[in-house]
């Protein structure tokens, strides 16, 4: 049988990338081009300014990722590209140039749901196996999913209010620290102690759902009094106190998920995931189920980047999802209803 | 030489192809819908009605701006991504001077129009004469009041065209008096014909750092940059 090679395209926020996977499983080249140092002197990413960087940016990337893989459009079995969710107009450079290419050599088009394309990060590093839950944590997501075969997403839990990542940019800043917030309160809190007892929203027994806003409001409160008071308090035990509370809840009703749902594998996924008191915590948790396996990608790949919607595209490839030429880009795509299977 | 000529500067979606001897075909519409879902599949539609195949087109034309922020975008990647893939030469013509060229035999100056919001314009200063055309005063974003009085430095009737230039009659007719001139519905839409036929000698762009020309900053560009001082 031949190779299949599908070049990807992801621009759904602030990097502008693009991959070519071989079977679903070997990148071939994986070229991300990162606004994240004209966000900066914003405070955060800036929908406008990241379309048009998006524009200066698309065929140079697009460019590098065919030829550090070596492969021509005639050798690429198909085109996936991240439709949806994210910044509407950030999102539509990457669709127009993947229907343009499409169109152009006459390939199929595969859209790929962005958290779909998080979630299979973990294919570059180790095959599935079913069942399994993936906890998807970035900016802009707190997902727990559950998977019985490739392609069938079932969200088990998410977010009522704020992201995980959303609450590590907020404390971050709270703390006078430079934007992107989580790496840095990450890096803090390794050095602190947790003295301060933040709440943890464990929502109704049995719900998988997540809760950050009191959490965020708890530590501004208590960072804002203690300042009032004219006590000291050390950003490295705050940071600790804060990261404590997060990655309790994270790792508590991701674990009860696997029991629950018989999973064999527990996947991590999207920028938090990169968070070292996340993957320590986790790591340590799965060390008591004997058959769990635990799958953490690499940095390069917890971020933003096209080898993972590639490799998801892979997979929709052999499922026959294709889009035609009208694919538009969908700022809230579901991915519940994004699954293959019901 | 078969051209490519692509418009989504403003509501107006306009496809076209053009070659020396005359204009082969073009998709016109206006309406208010999401020009991301309709320009390949207009593109596909135009090419096979015409019985061309992509690989038939030696060159690509944009409309590169003023206009929609995301219009423009959607028209230009579609245009880069087309020439670089195909590896034929892309350039970039002004909306402006492309929704001019519809006036092209009014004996006097023409002011295309964009609305640019809260009482702001985008427009330009174009004359046709001689086979020739000559931009008098540059593209530009400015108060249609301000835009108004520079007209009227020139004693010269002026002809406004652009669908949303009736919105800024009354200030033009204030100043202007009976000197301005606005163009009928049949011509407000662009040609992508005239982009074509605009485009076809001029120089290609690079295809890799080709932007839009917004004409005006990001807004929390232009904020950034009056705090630091700039």
């Amino acid at each position: 049988m031949n190779d299949q090679y599908i070049l990807g395209i992801e621009t759904s926020c602030d990097e502008t990338a693009a991959a070519v996977v071989k079977n679903g499983t070997v990148i071939m080249s994986n070229v991300v081009a990162s606004q994240i140092e004209s966000h900066k002197r914003f405070g955060g990413v800036v929908p406008e300014i990241a379309s048009r960087h998006h524009v200066e940016q698309i065929i140079f990337v697009i460019e590098e990722a065919m030829e550090k893989a070596n492969v021509k459009f005639s050798d690429l079995t198909g085109i996936a590209v991240t439709s949806g969710p994210g910044l509407v107009g950030a999102l539509l450079i990457g669709v127009e140039t993947a229907k343009t290419l499409a169109f152009a050599h006459s390939l199929p088009l595969i859209p790929v749901h962005h958290i779909a394309g998080h979630i299979y990060a973990n294919r570059l590093v180790a095959e599935m196996e079913f069942p399994l839950v993936a906890l998807v944590v970035s900016g802009g997501h707190t997902e727990l999913i559950y998977m019985k075969d490739h392609g069938h997403f079932q969200v088990i839990g998410e977010t009522r209010d704020d992201a995980a990542g959303e609450a590590y940019d907020k404390v971050a800043r709270l703390l006078d620290l430079p934007y992107p917030g989580g790496p840095h309160i990450d890096r803090l809190a390794a050095k602190g102690q947790v003295v301060i007892d933040f709440p943890r929203a464990w929502l109704e027994d049995e719900s998988f759902d997540f809760s950050f806003s009191g959490l965020k409001s708890a530590v501004i409160n208590t960072v804002h009094n203690a300042h009032q008071r004219g006590v000291q308090l050390k950003p490295e035990d705050v940071a600790a106190s804060f990261q404590d509370s997060v990655t309790e809840v994270l790792v508590k009703k991701t674990i009860l998920a696997a029991e629950k749902f018989g999973a064999k594998q527990i996947l991590l996924a999207g920028g938090v995931a990169a968070n070292r008191g996340l993957r320590n915590r986790l790591s340590k948790a799965v060390e008591d189920f004997k058959h769990l396996q635990l799958i953490i990608p690499p940095l390069h790949l917890c971020t933003d980047n096209a080898a993972m919607i590639a490799a998801a595209g892979s997979v929709f490839y052999e499922k026959g999802i294709r889009a035609d030429l009208s694919l538009n880009a969908n700022p809230g795509l579901s991915l519940s209803r994004f699954s293959t299977e019901p | 030489m078969n051209v490519l000529a692509i418009d989504t500067s403003t509501n107006v979606l306009g496809v076209g192809v053009v070659n020396k001897e005359k204009v082969i075909g073009e998709y016109i519409t206006n309406i208010k819908r999401n020009h991301s879902t309709r320009v390949l599949p207009a593109i596909e539609y135009l090419l096979k009605d015409c019985g061309l195949g992509i690989k038939d087109i030696h060159k690509i034309v944009v409309a590169h701006g003023p206009g929609s922020y995301t219009g423009l975008r959607i028209g230009l990647t579609i245009g880069k991504t087309l020439a670089w893939t195909l590896k034929i030469p892309l350039t970039g013509v002004s909306t402006l001077h492309l929704m001019a060229a519809s006036g092209r035999y009014f004996e006097g100056l023409i002011s295309p129009i964009i609305d640019a919001r809260r009482g702001n314009i985008y427009t330009g200063l174009y004359k046709f004469s001689n086979g020739e055309w000559t931009n008098v005063l540059e593209d530009q974003h400015i108060s249609a009041v301000e835009w108004a009085k520079k007209l009227n430095e020139y004693n010269e009737h002026v002809l406004m065209i652009g669908e949303n230039a009736p919105t800024f009659q009354s200030v033009f007719e204030t100043t202007l008096k009976d000197r301005v001139n606005f163009a009928s519905v049949t011509v407000h839409n662009p040609r992508p014909g005239e982009l074509g036929l605009i485009g076809m000698d001029q120089p290609e762009v690079d295809v890799y750092s080709f932007v839009p020309n917004y004409l005006r900053l990001a807004e929390a560009e232009a904020k950034w940059r009056e705090k630091m001082g700039n």
